[in-house]
């Protein structure tokens, strides 16, 4: 007897119910794929672990040396970085002043986690999400095929995802790293794609006429052009990162996101408010500062007579 | 005989998913519009034949739509054909590699484009640059390089800045020095001048017609302008729907419009101004009268004939007398042909 014939009851179909499988059936397929994934992940569990050790490493040496730097000298970094790229006395003023707050208000070491997490979060989907947008460029098909992919990874809801991560690595700052870049990435693979497809194609077919080979065209034409939508894909991955905080705390990773679960759950109004308010403020300085940077990469396209 | 540079041979290019399989339609008659109402493909170039000499200027002619940049981008092949065969310098471009195709755009043949297409997010000296960068040359050796031809077309002082800081006619200035830096031989220039006002487009003739006297590059020049194209053109093809409808010297195809497409597109020149009187000169002829270039224009040569009450002129090249025409033959030149392949045989 074959698997239908056995769970459908054919002499009972009818419109008003609908033929679903038989119950014990149900529980059949799903017993067999918990107990496969199951036994996959106590095979390749620890495999996969020793795959991301080194992202892992990475993760814990940045927040060490970001714990382990004097607070005068990261408030100053961090104005530093933010007029570097906002150019702006103002913003890197605002950055500073939001960390000393942070700061003063007790939040310094989850705060200096959030960074390091969402900073490493962001490197790797820069360092993945790039390559593979430029591949989603170069051919229909490859576009074709990522774009319902990266669909999937932005609806999907995120605890259907988060659970195999925990099954296969357990609980803590690489299934978080996870997480938050299958969250994260998709923007910045759009955005490679669609900033790399919408450079001008006369100025492509000059590069051509020139003799260029692909690797010419792209780094010395295709690339620079297109880095204004880069960089909005870079913006936005952040955001999402930041907006992943919380939720990454749910599986064990330490930062503001913590506080505000624990408030959630024990409804100290103050804690929540608090450290969402600091996760706020991140996400304000960061768009702001890579926002600024993103406009002033376009500075070539104002016409007039600056010079 | 000049040498020839660029040699089109049969060349076809059809539009669409099955260029390839439409052929035989096209060959055996088909029509653009038949071949777009039956086969949703377009015909872009049917059967061209054109010899371009070495070291002078070709002119390539039509209305909006017949081809003109499909063609020329053939030569470079940005655009691969359907069929026929592209031959520089002997070697047929359609049939080489990757590899050498890089290499022939990089030494052979550089283009300059109607919108300019320069790099917006390079200095001026660095779009000059760019071709020589690709070529693999280095900063200290390319950066005087693209200067000197920067200089050359009148852009000193704006090496630091971007293009759209400039205006369409420095533009374009950047757009031949760019071309011209990389020192290749084959110039194609696509309708290069067609996007700046009048007074603009004169001085920019003015500059290839100068940098043309020293450099003797064969120059491939799309236009859909007449007055450009005799003004600069040593040669002329006429394209229409892809076809050549004729192709010879500017005041061949003055004389002898071969159908009613080229004399519409002649209709409004100044004959007196562009017509030379050698090119009506006839080795028979007998008129007495004064001696004069075979370049001097008919309008010249008609005042001159009027003031000294002469039958005609004596037409010399080189200080050789080669012919004479009467004042006859001369007004009959200046008259407006009809397509009429008699009539027109009569004005001579
Ligand atoms: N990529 C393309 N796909 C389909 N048809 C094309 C394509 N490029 C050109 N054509 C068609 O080929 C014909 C020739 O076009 P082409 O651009 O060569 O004309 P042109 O003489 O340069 O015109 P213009 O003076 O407007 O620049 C036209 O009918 C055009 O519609
Ligand atoms: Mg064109």
């Amino acid at each position: 007897m074959s698997f239908f014939d056995r769970c459908v009851e054919y002499d009972k179909l009818s419109i008003w119910k609908f033929p679903a499988l038989e119950k014990s059936c149900l529980r059949d397929v799903k017993k067999a794929t918990d107990e496969s994934f199951k036994s996959f992940s106590r095979e390749y569990g620890e495999l996969m672990e020793t795959i991301f050790d080194p992202l892992l490493y990475f993760l814990i040496w940045f927040e060490k040396l970001l714990n382990n730097t004097p607070w005068p000298i990261i408030v100053l970094i961090v104005g530093g970085l933010a007029y570097l790229g906002s150019r702006s006395w103002k913003l890197s003023a605002g950055a500073m002043i939001s960390f000393l707050l942070i700061g003063y208000l007790g939040m310094w070491k989850n705060t200096m986690s959030t960074v390091a997490l969402i900073s490493v979060a962001t490197l790797l989907c820069i360092v993945l999400g790039i390559p593979l947008g430029v591949w989603m460029s170069r051919s229909e098909r490859v576009q074709r095929i990522i774009t319902p992919i990266l669909d999937i990874m932005q609806t999907i809801p995120i605890f259907v995802y988060l659970l195999p991560v925990v099954m296969l690595l357990g609980i803590g700052k690489v299934p978080g790293l996870i997480a938050v870049c299958v969250y994260a990435m998709p923007p910045i693979i759009r955005l490679t794609n669609l900033g790399l497809r919408l450079v001008d194609k006369d100025i492509l077919e000059a590069a051509d006429s020139f003799g260029s080979n692909y690797r010419q065209r792209l780094f010395n034409v295709q690339f620079p052009l297109a880095l204004p939508n880069i960089f909005a894909g870079v913006n936005q991955t952040i955001m999402m990162a930041l907006a992943m905080v919380v939720i990454a705390s749910m599986i064990g990773v330490k930062g503001l996101g913590m506080p505000v679960l624990q408030s959630i759950q024990n409804q100290y109004l103050a804690l929540g408010l608090m450290n969402g308010l600091a996760i706020v403020a991140l996400a304000i300085i960061f768009d702001r500062v890579s926002q600024q940077y993103g406009k002033r990469l376009q500075r070539h396209r104002e016409g007039g007579h600056d010079a | 005989m000049p040498d020839i540079k660029i040699q089109i041979k049969n060349l076809y290019k059809i539009f669409g998913a099955n260029d390839k399989k439409m052929l035989p339609h096209i060959e055996s008659g088909m029509g653009k519009t038949e071949l777009l109402d039956r086969h949703a493909h377009v015909l872009a170039l049917s059967d061209v034949n054109i010899d371009i000499p070495a070291k002078g200027i070709q002119v390539i002619m039509g209305l909006s739509g017949s081809g003109k940049s499909t063609l020329i981008r053939h030569i470079n092949r940005l655009i691969e054909p359907t069929s026929g065969q592209m031959l520089v310098d002997g070697t047929d471009v359609l049939g080489m590699s990757d590899n050498e195709l890089e290499n022939f755009r990089r030494f052979k043949a550089s283009m300059v484009f109607q919108n300019f297409a320069l790099f917006p997010h390079k200095t001026i000296l660095e779009n000059g640059m760019y071709g020589l960068k690709v070529q693999g040359v280095k900063d200290e050796q390319a950066k005087p390089q693209a200067q000197k031809w920067l200089d050359r077309v009148g852009l000193s002082g704006f090496e630091d800045r971007y293009p759209a800081q400039l205006s369409g006619g420095m533009q374009q200035r950047v757009g031949l020095a760019r071309a011209l830096s990389t020192d290749a031989d084959i110039l194609l220039m696509d309708e290069a001048f067609s996007a700046l006002d009048p007074l603009i487009r004169t001085d920019m003739q003015d500059v290839l017609l100068d940098l043309q006297k020293e450099l003797h590059k064969t120059v491939v020049f799309i236009t859909h302008d007449l007055d450009e194209a005799l003004r600069i053109g040593d040669n002329i093809a006429i394209l229409r729907d892809g076809e050549v409808v004729q192709q010879g010297n500017p005041q061949e195809i003055i004389l002898n419009p071969a159908d009613e497409y080229v004399s519409d597109f002649i209709q409004d020149i100044n004959r007196p101004r562009v017509l030379q009187i050698g090119s009506i000169a006839d080795p028979k002829n007998k008129s007495k009268g004064p001696s004069m270039d075979a370049e001097t224009v008919v309008e010249d040569a008609l005042q001159e004939v009027i003031a000294t009450k002469a039958e005609g002129v004596k037409v010399t090249q080189n200080g050789k007398l080669i012919g004479a025409a009467s004042l006859e033959q001369m007004i009959h030149a200046i008259a407006r042909p009809t397509a009429d392949k008699k009539g027109i045989e009569s004005y001579r």
